[in-house]
């Protein structure tokens, strides 16, 4: 199989692009030519060759330049990995189903060897080789979480579940789309969904809920989330907001082709064995409008959705200054034919 | 649609207990006063009032005193009644019944402060009177700028002009406060005073 890892940047001269095969497999959300929050919520099954749910996991060529920016992020700043005290469990949960996962579906670049509680963790591509006992955090670098999701793509969010809801209650954030772990740790389901608009009114949270407090260990499940970013930036974190916000004001008709990036979340939902816990992992995947556009199908109907994109979700997505530019734009590869179903790019 | 993640206040309603703990600031002092109408005879036998006084100094003072509580405080901040706070707190064990009145920023570290001590936010009963001044964090710096009346704000740490959201922590008893011209530093919006 072997991955060809890009050394690549998130930041400063935005180096990041996909490899022609990347665009092939990239996870693009939209089942139709429109686009309103509903339950997304589908089984999380692994075993689609050439899609990027071939595993639990996706291991893929960004690997390597994803982890370097994670580690950039979290040395500027600690707090972007939290985990209240009783989550340390959750934590080792996270740790097994994370290597186990990754050494079974990728046994040339991870090797995980258990003895008992003590283990032996090689993740080649990053060069670590490290021996621990598993449930005792003195002998890992890091704790659980942390030090498992310093080498695994996206972010992480761990709930607790109870008094009938789901407690943000540790997590790892430094890829999101514009939401701060720090502020939002402690808080349940409703109230760190509290800014999205209209979806609360519609009832999808409430039933969103109810689906995930009854998931079962062992049948995973996953929706997509989306929005667009300006340069290949990883790191949208309302922290640094002030710094990277004026990009949004630098999109021109020269510039979308490469400056403009659909972003896709895909986020999964995992039932955790001991703590009980739910392990919420929002893998970020990001595609340049050059990139896109190489899909006809994908050109017609992302047109069409940024396009009649009700303007509450534009305004929630931060996408007002620059969307008339982008549309217009993206219509030039909008010929009015009907677009086939499904996600792939024909 | 009001933003979920806002704490709900009530009115204070007396607890069956043997052991009550009332803070209040000078706007909420009316409301132990109006709460005091409803209570049980030899209610605040039981009782410490800890009355701390606001921005504008003291205010309704002897009429809390007048209520003969079996302890009363007063202290010029929630800084400085802290430690005998968290002590009473400690020392509480399952029996205590908190009440809070008075405005947010009051509650919202009273909650934060009962929180840390082992009490959930759902135990507390607190009823908000007087000012919507904020608690505002500053989402880049973190820093914290206490009793802001307007939108926007300026962060009186980082002196970034902050939106002032509605998104609530209870963890940090703020507000949000988000950079308000991050896309174009050049748009300086008017300030309105909206938070009185
Ligand atoms: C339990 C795991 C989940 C976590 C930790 C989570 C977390 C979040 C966070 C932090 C935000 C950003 C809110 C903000 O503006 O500050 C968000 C947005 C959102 N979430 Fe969730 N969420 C979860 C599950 C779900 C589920 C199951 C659904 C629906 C079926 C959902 C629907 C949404 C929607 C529609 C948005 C707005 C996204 C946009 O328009 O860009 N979430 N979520």
């Amino acid at each position: 199989m072997g991955i060809n890892f890009r050394q690549e940047t998130f930041r400063d001269d935005y180096s990041f692009k996909n490899s022609p095969e990347q665009i092939r497999r990239f996870p693009f959300p939209f089942p139709e030519d429109k686009y309103m929050y509903s339950v997304n919520i589908e089984p999380h099954v692994p075993g689609l060759k050439d899609t990027v749910f071939e595993h639990l996991f996706d291991v893929d060529e960004h690997y390597i330049s994803e982890m370097q920016d994670r580690a950039l992020v979290l040395a500027e700043d600690p707090l972007r990995c939290q985990s209240l005290p009783h989550m340390e469990l959750a934590g080792w949960d996270t740790l097994e189903l994370l290597m186990t996962e990754k050494a079974k579906s990728y046994p040339d670049l991870f090797t995980l060897t258990r003895d008992g509680d003590k283990w032996h963790w090689i993740n080649r591509p990053l060069g670590i080789d490290d021996h621990f006992t598993f449930g005792d955090s003195s002998t890992l670098p890091y704790g659980p979480l942390e030090y498992i999701t310093r080498q695994s793509q996206g972010d992480f969010a761990v709930l607790d579940q109870r008094d009938n809801n789901l407690w943000m209650d540790a997590g790892i954030v430094t890829t999101q789309a514009d939401w701060s772990l720090d502020f939002d740790i402690g808080m349940n389901f409703f109230e760190w969904h509290a800014p999205v608009p209209l979806a609360h009114q519609m009832g999808v949270f409430t039933r969103a809920l109810k689906f995930l407090m009854a998931m079962q260990q062992g049948q995973p499940s996953r929706r997509h989330n989306w929005t667009m970013t300006i340069n290949s930036r990883l790191d949208t974190s309302p922290e640094n907001f002030h710094k990277w916000g004026t990009d949004r004001a630098t999109v021109t008709p020269e510039n979308v082709g490469q400056k403009v990036h659909l972003r896709v979340e895909v986020q999964m939902f995992f039932r955790l064995p001991r703590s009980n816990a739910l392990l919420f992992p929002i893998r970020c995947y990001l595609l340049k409008m050059d990139e896109l556009v190489t899909s006809p199908k994908w050109a017609r109907r992302f047109h069409r959705v940024l396009r009649d994109l009700p303007n509450e979700l534009a305004e929630y997505k931060g996408l007002v200054r620059y969307r008339p530019t982008v549309v217009e734009w993206l219509s030039k590869y909008d010929d009015g034919a009907p677009t086939s179903a499904g996600l792939g790019p024909d | 649609m009001t933003m979920l993640s806002r704490p709900v206040y009530g009115v204070l309603t007396p607890q069956t207990g043997k052991n009550h703990l009332l803070i209040a600031d000078a706007d909420g002092a009316s409301a132990i006063t109006d709460f005091a109408k409803k209570a049980p005879p030899g209610f605040f036998a039981s009782a410490e009032i800890m009355y701390l006084d606001g921005p504008d100094g003291a205010k309704n003072v002897q009429a809390l005193k007048a209520l003969s509580p079996a302890r009363f405080y007063q202290g010029p901040s929630i800084a400085a009644a802290l430690p005998r706070l968290r002590q009473l707190l400690a020392e509480s064990h399952m029996g205590l019944r908190l009440y809070v009145a008075g405005t947010e920023g009051l509650i919202g570290q009273i909650v934060q402060i009962a929180n840390e001590a082992g009490i959930e936010y759902t135990a507390v009963q607190t009823e908000h009177r007087g000012s919507l001044a904020r608690r505002v964090q500053c989402v880049h710096c973190k820093g914290i700028t206490e009793n802001v009346t307007t939108q926007p704000c300026t962060c009186a740490h980082c002196g970034l002009l902050l939106l002032v959201r509605d998104h609530y922590s209870r963890r940090y008893a703020a507000f949000q406060g988000v950079c308000i011209n991050a896309e174009d530093p050049t748009e300086i919006p008017p300030t309105e005073e909206i938070f009185r």
